[in-house]
This record gives C-alpha cells, structure tokens and sequence, in this order.
C-alpha cells in the first residue's frame, strides 16, 4: 500500500453518459470469460484423448467437483459476506467419523445421513458462535477448528478406519437416478438453483452483499449482521455434512486424513468463480462453471496420466493467476 | 499498555512453568536438564518458523507457505548433497537461506506488487512449493545413506552443551529480537500493522514492509528446511506437511494479534515452546500422540479468545465488526 493507494484517495466516480447494454455487460462478464474458457478446455480434451468424449467418463468426471461445489455455494456466500471458513475439509473429515460410529452401533442409512448433517451443522454453529458471539476473526477460528476438527477424528480413529457401510448408503455416492446422471450430479443442479435464488433473488441474499461491502453500514442500515453471518456459517457446515455424506458414501470408509487439502479446492473454485476474497461481490453462476472448469481441467490432466499433487500446481496457479492477471492488465493499462 | 503485554509474556511463562511442574510431580525424569534441552531443541524449528511468521502476522498478512517452503528448501539440499556429498555445510546454509528467501520474495511480491490478499498468495504457492517437490524428487524419499555424514550431523554437533540446532534458534531469538526493537525495519513493520494508513503518511511504504517481511519468513523456513531434513536425515514430499498450522498457533498462543501490530518476539518463542513442552510431554504421561492435533487446535481457539478479552477491555476497539471486514 502506498499513497497512491486507491483506499486512501478516493477517485470521484464518473458517471457514464448511457448505461452498457445488459447484453454487452452480460458479455463482458468474468462468468462468460470462465465459460468461454470450459469451452476451450473442453475442446482441447477432446483432442487430447479418445476417451474423453464418453457420456460414462464425463459422468465419472463430475465426481472431481460435485462434492466440492456443494461446500463451495455456501463458502460463496460466507466469503462474499466477508469472512472465510477454512475448516471445511476438517469438519467432513469430523462427520464422516460420526457416521463411522453410529454405522458400528448399526445404525441404518437414515441415521448415517442424518448424523452426518448433525455433525455438520454442530461444527459450523461452533465457528459460528466464536466469530459472531466473541467477535473472534474467522480466519483465526477457522485454522483453529481446521486442527480441533480433524484432531478429533485422529483421537478417535488413530491410523484405523471405519469399513463396511451399508450397501443401501451407497446410493447417494454411487447411485445413478437416471442413465448416466449421478444423484450427486442431481443434489449439485437442486442446490445451484436454491444458492442462486437465495443470494441473487430474496432480501436475505442482499444482506449478505451488504454485509460484505460494508458491515458498519449494514449493522446501522437495520441488518442483523450477527444473525446473517451465523446463517452463513451454519449453511457452510450443513453443506460440509451433505459433501461428507456424498464423499464417505462413494469411498464407502472413513479415514481421519479424508478429504484432506479440500478446503483449499473450496476456495479455489469460489475465487475462480469471480467472488472478491475482500467480500461484497460474486455471484452462483460464476461459481458453478468454475466448479465445472476444475473439474474438467483436473479430469483432464487425469487422462494425460499427470499425478494428482502436479495437478494441485495448476490449482495453485490457477488460484493466484485468476486474481493476479486482471489485475496485471489494470497495471499495464493504468500505465 | 506495555505493562499488560509484558504481563502477558509473564502468564504465558507461568503457564509453562506449571505445566513442567504438573508433568514433573508425576514423571520427575521431564525436568531433568538434559531433557529439557531435548525438548529445547526439539521446538527449535518451530520457534524459527514462528519467528517468521511473528513479522508477517504483525503486518497484517499471513504465511502458510512455510512448511512448503521448507519442504520444498530441504528437499533441493538434500538432492544437490546426494549429487555433491563433498559441499561445505556453509555453502549449503546459505543456499538453503537463499532459496528460502527467494520463496519468501514470490508471496511478498505478489503481496505487493499486484496487492492480493495475503492468505490467498500462500494458499496457493503452499500447493504449488509441494508440487514442485514432487516434480524435482519425481515422488522419491531421499535417505539418510544418500546424505554424507557432514550434511546431517551439523545440526547435533554439541557446542557448551547444546547441539547446533539449538543454538541457531537461540541466535535467530537474539537476531529478530534485535531487528523487531532497534532496527528501522523492525519499527516499520509494527507502524505496518498497528495502523496502515498511518504508516503510509509518514513515510513508510507498507507494501515493502510487507515484502521484507514475507522475505525473512521464507529465509527462516529455508534455513529451518537444511535443519530439518538433516536432523531426521530424510526427505520426502509430505514433510512437515500441515505444520504451518503449529507455526501460526504458537505466534497465536503466544499472544501475536492476527489484526497485526501486536506481538513480541518473546511472544511467539513462549508461544512454540508452550506447543513443544505438550507435543514433548504427550508421550511421557502416555496419552496418543494423535491427540496433539487437537489440543494444537483447542489451544489456538482459547489463546485466541484470550487475545480478544485482553482487547477488549483495553476498550480500544470500538467498532469491532467493521475491524474485522477490513
């Protein structure tokens, strides 16, 4: 930060002589840019393996993110509102071991669902409670219930693992509703539209915007900050229980170092959906063809037999590149 | 003020100190002098790394790069003295710190240089350091027979008493102590974090400060990546995998505020030897070593409860929430 710091010197805003067209906007957009590019990426897959183009490999390949973007339309939110929840991996890792232990006092698959989502949603009232009741910075929290979440299930696991879930459970991970349409694919479409309605249709959705461009205007505007934040973190854990659910239904075990590193992915694809990690702006769609570009990138290097911590390179560049580029271009044309 | 900081350190020392005496009533052997230098120089890489991260937290970033880094450090050495046994142990230092601040200087440019939020730069180079382990070691371990005999028992050559290793930490104790207190850098990086805007109209350039502070984390977790791959004389990708999570709870316990331009170098020591003296006694009153990631995680969230009461009554912080967006 310097003195010419935008921050510091606030440029009065010009006021254009006409609006852009919604058409023209809509062009302009970081979601068509990211679209054009799964276009792309799509293409170059074809070409660069026979076995790309098959309706039951590309089904296979939405298992690289359905899980994943599940996490990611809550984290959506919870980043627009301006704080961040990096225990998400951890709380999967939480509730997969408490489906692991009512599995072994023969529970049914109804009470392995139902656990898990419990867990899920104990874990994000924890955070919840900490950040929006002590006023502890989230970030903080969050690394703090990354180690005590995932801690547990070492406590209680060891280097063990819990084997042998039902095989009516196995639906929700392995299940096809119809032809080659997964039931995680399914749960995937139902809760784009639901976070898309939500953050972009209901007053709701507008207060978490407001939250995160400015929370002392939100709070002197009349919106329960405290409240909404709480929702958010309570969204996110539900949501980390259901990915645990789908995750630990498609591994069919439970080991204490499960889904490690995924809170990472999480990000990455709401930063690559075009959601300012400074909070106030995003939106779903962006987020759900991100999620779409990282699992085609990801099932695509696959193909080309490149190793998953390699690919992890490209997400970590990836990361970095989709904030860092706009912004080099805003240097080079400030200049 | 400087009486409740310094009152803070003084807590901290006492809690240790009773939790040494609590271990001790029962296993007499854990105080023992030369157990306690076990344990000493055992904490030794987290104090440093904690030392480092204490400069980037007190500007208001983060590092979690520095395990990766030191990974990623370690590795490179490790391979360059399997190719060259011959290689003084000096040349290799200095490598290992030049390599390490290189690492450091891609975060703090990226900080900057194209202003990104920090926690995003070294989530993402977190992922890429490991990945280029990988790509360099092509997935393989390196082991103690690769490695020639002065490589690896540099760090436990025994000097008044204490191996090297503990002395490297006393010395970057004593160095950042001396840099964070009487240096210009040292003020700056305070002046960074306690108040940006501040700092910025007189004269300090915050986003260098940033910079120089990411770059002496990533030299620190260089040279703790040449002292780590010696010490348990072996390397391999996953190495102190997830240990930026210690890093960052020992500068937390230790009372280093993430809002930044609060902490003190005595902080973040008390802070990593407080998570040392725990990961030390776990085994000696016999509770599972895979509790300590727990207790690792209960501890961050009660000192960081802890940090935020001692604010508040300070009645410094007024407009909380708005504090934390920012």
């Amino acid at each position: 930060m310097s003195l010419a710091d935008p921050d510091m010197t606030p440029v009065p805003r010009q006021i254009p002589d006409r609006l852009a067209s919604p058409a023209a906007k809509l062009l302009k957009s970081w979601e068509s840019l990211l679209l054009l590019v799964a276009v792309g990426v799509f293409i170059l897959n074809c070409f660069a393996s026979p076995y790309f183009l098959d309706a039951w490999s590309l089904s296979d390949a939405t298992f690289n993110f359905t899980e994943k973007a599940m996490i990611a339309f809550a984290m959506a939110l919870l980043i627009i509102a301006g704080e961040i929840d990096l225990s998400v991996a951890s709380i999967i890792a939480l509730c997969s071991t408490a489906m692991g232990l009512v599995m072994q006092m023969g529970g049914g698959t109804g009470a392995l669902v139902f656990t898990g989502l419990a867990v899920g949603l104990l874990c994000g009232a924890f955070n919840g409670v900490l950040v929006t009741r002590l006023g502890l910075p989230s970030i903080v929290v969050t690394i703090g219930t990354m180690s005590l979440f995932r801690g547990i299930s070492y406590i209680v696991l060891g280097d063990g693992a819990f084997r042998g879930y039902p095989s009516a459970f196995a639906w929700f991970g392995q299940g096809y509703v119809f032809w080659v349409i997964t039931v995680e694919m399914v749960i995937f479409a139902l809760l784009a539209i639901v976070f898309g309605v939500v953050l972009h249709k209901t007053n709701f959705g507008r207060q978490v915007y407001a939250i995160g461009n400015n929370s002392t205007a939100a709070l002197f505007s009349g919106i329960r900050v405290g409240r909404v934040k709480m929702i958010l973190f309570l969204l996110t854990g539900l949501m980390s229980g259901l990915a645990a659910v789908c995750l630990t239904s498609r591994l069919g075990s439970t080991r204490p170092s499960i889904a490690s590193g995924m809170e990472l992915e999480v990000v990455t694809m709401v930063v690559l959906g075009g959601v300012s990690i400074l909070g106030g702006s995003g939106s779903i769609p962006g987020v759900v063809i991100a999620a779409i570009l990282m699992g085609l990138v990801t099932f695509g290097l696959g193909l080309l037999n490149v190793p998953g911590i390699v690919m992890s390179i490209f997400i970590g560049l990836m990361l970095i590149g989709v904030i860092a580029v706009p912004r080099l271009f805003k240097m080079a044309r400030g200049k | 003020m400087t009486a409740i900081l310094k009152h803070r350190e003084v807590l901290l020392t006492g809690v240790i100190v009773a939790l040494l005496a609590l271990i001790a009533s029962r296993f007499p052997g854990f105080v023992a002098p030369h157990n306690l230098v076990a344990v000493f120089t055992d904490t030794s890489p987290l104090m440093i790394l904690a030392l480092g991260q204490m400069a980037v937290i007190l500007t208001r970033c983060i590092d979690l790069s520095v395990a990766a880094n030191l990974a990623l450090t370690g590795m490179t050495v490790a391979l360059l003295n399997t190719v060259a046994p011959g290689l003084p142990v000096a040349i290799t230092l200095v490598l290992a710190i030049g390599l390490g601040a290189l690492m450091g200087a891609v975060n703090g440019l990226l900080v900057w240089k194209l202003d990104i939020p920090s926690i995003v730069v070294t989530l993402g180079t977190m992922t890429i350091f490991r990945g280029i382990i990988f790509l360099i070691s092509d997935g393989q371990w390196v082991n103690a027979h690769e490695m020639s005999a002065n490589f690896t028992g540099f760090p436990r050559i025994q000097i008044l008493g204490l191996p090297v290793l503990a002395w490297i930490a006393i010395l970057a104790i004593a160095a950042m102590g001396l840099v964070m207190s009487r240096t210009v850098l040292g003020r700056s990086i305070f002046a960074a974090g306690s108040n940006p805007h501040a700092a910025a109209y007189t004269g300090i350039d915050v986003g260098r400060t940033q910079f120089a502070a990411f770059v002496i984390s990533g030299a620190l977790a260089g040279l703790t990546g040449y002292l780590w791959i010696a010490r348990y004389a072996v390397a391999y990708v996953d190495i102190a995998g997830g240990f930026e999570l210690d890093v960052v709870a020992a500068c937390v316990i230790g009372g280093i505020s993430i809002a930044g331009g609060v902490g003190t170098v005595a902080g973040a020591v008390l802070g990593a030897l407080f998570l040392g003296v725990i990961k030390n006694a776990l085994p000696v009153v016999d509770v599972s070593p895979f509790w300590q990631l727990a207790i690792s995680g209960a501890a961050i969230l009660i000192a960081v409860a802890f940090n935020a009461r001692a604010g508040r009554t300070k009645g410094r912080v007024i407009l909380k929430s708005a504090e934390h967006a920012a």
